[in-house]
């Protein structure tokens, strides 16, 4: 079993990603730079959070036309898992690997705290290891969290269980004041039709372990690391 | 040649600068304004050796596949020959 992270100018959450890789889930992983075009020998990608690009255009768009996204994209056609997570999701928007787009947080603030997610689908591979319903404690950190899609699009994502997490309070109730951007739905992570491609805005590289006030996100790893393992 | 391209958020999709924007615009006493968008604009100089319908389409193309995403923002192309 394999992990690649890619890093592209401006990424600054790869060796969090890196560390929970290869400390909590004891697996070999490799940072992948932009400019690489051959994924193969890797069983799951991570897109870590950032600035790529220093945000210059739209968040994630100019890394969504760097070489490597372009074996992403085949990577993830292949079946293979591919994880996004904050300016890795923007990047999996962009490049159309996930539907819609995320925009600037509707009160116009960087926000940087532990928030709540709902897990609102416990079938995926990314969080088979987790009940469903169950809320984590994850922090996040961005101006560019706030989920939109057309209607369409929120039918579709209904109705395939592609919703994945959700902003909530601690008693996994939805409200807006539990939403911390304006995301549509309190949306705060979603995966593909295939369920192999999951993109979210909260960090839970950065909550693997209690020093750093939550190990919530280790069970999303965890999760991954079974079903790669099961996809031989 | 040079290209001047426009991008808008679509009408449906909230502008939270824009209002903003508005706000502050209120503040200074502009009690008129109606509403107020914020957008995008890009000056692209062409080589001269490029005919404007090779500016036109190249222009179009890059407008909408890496100015624009297409689903929260709409745009606009203006060619100077």
């Amino acid at each position: 079993m394999k992990f690649g992270v890619i890093v592209f100018p401006g990424s600054n959450c790869d060796h969090d990603a890196y560390h929970v890789v290869s400390k909590h889930i004891g697996q070999p992983v490799d940072f992948i730079w932009h400019k690489e075009t051959d994924l193969s020998g890797y069983d799951a990608i991570l897109i870590p959070g950032g600035f790529s690009y220093g945000d210059y255009l739209r968040a994630g768009a100019l890394a969504s036309f760097s070489p490597v996204m372009s074996a992403v994209k085949d990577f993830a056609a292949s079946g293979k898992f591919v994880f996004g997570i904050c300016n890795g999701f923007q990047i999996l928007c962009e490049t159309g690997l996930l539907p819609g787009a995320l925009m600037r947080n509707e009160n116009l603030h960087f926000v940087c705290k532990h928030v709540n997610i709902r897990t609102e689908n416990a079938s995926t591979p990314y969080t088979s290891e987790i009940e469903s319903g169950r809320v984590l404690s994850i922090p996040i950190a961005h101006a560019e969290g706030n989920y939109v899609c057309d209607q369409a699009t929120m039918n579709s994502l209904e109705e395939n269980g592609q919703i994945v997490f959700r902003y909530c309070d601690e008693n996994g109730e939805l409200s807006s004041e539990a939403n911390p951007n304006g995301a549509l739905s309190n949306i705060a992570g979603i995966c593909n039709q295939n369920r192999n491609v999951l993109g979210m805005m909260p960090h839970p590289e950065r909550a693997c372990e209690e020093l750093l006030g939550s190990n919530d996100g280790r069970d999303i790893f965890r999760s991954l690391a079974k079903a790669v393992a099961a996809a031989g | 040649m040079k290209a001047k391209v426009y991008v808008t958020l679509k009408p449906s999709v909230l502008d939270p600068q824009g209002k903003a924007i508005h706000h502050s615009v209120e503040l200074l006493g502009f009690k008129q304004i109606a509403d107020v968008r914020q957008g995008k604009y890009f000056e692209i100089a062409l080589d001269d050796s490029v005919s404007e319908a090779e500016a036109a389409s190249s222009i179009e193309k890059i407008a909408r596949e890496v100015l624009t995403n297409p689903i929260i923002e709409d745009y606009r192309v203006e060619i100077q020959t």
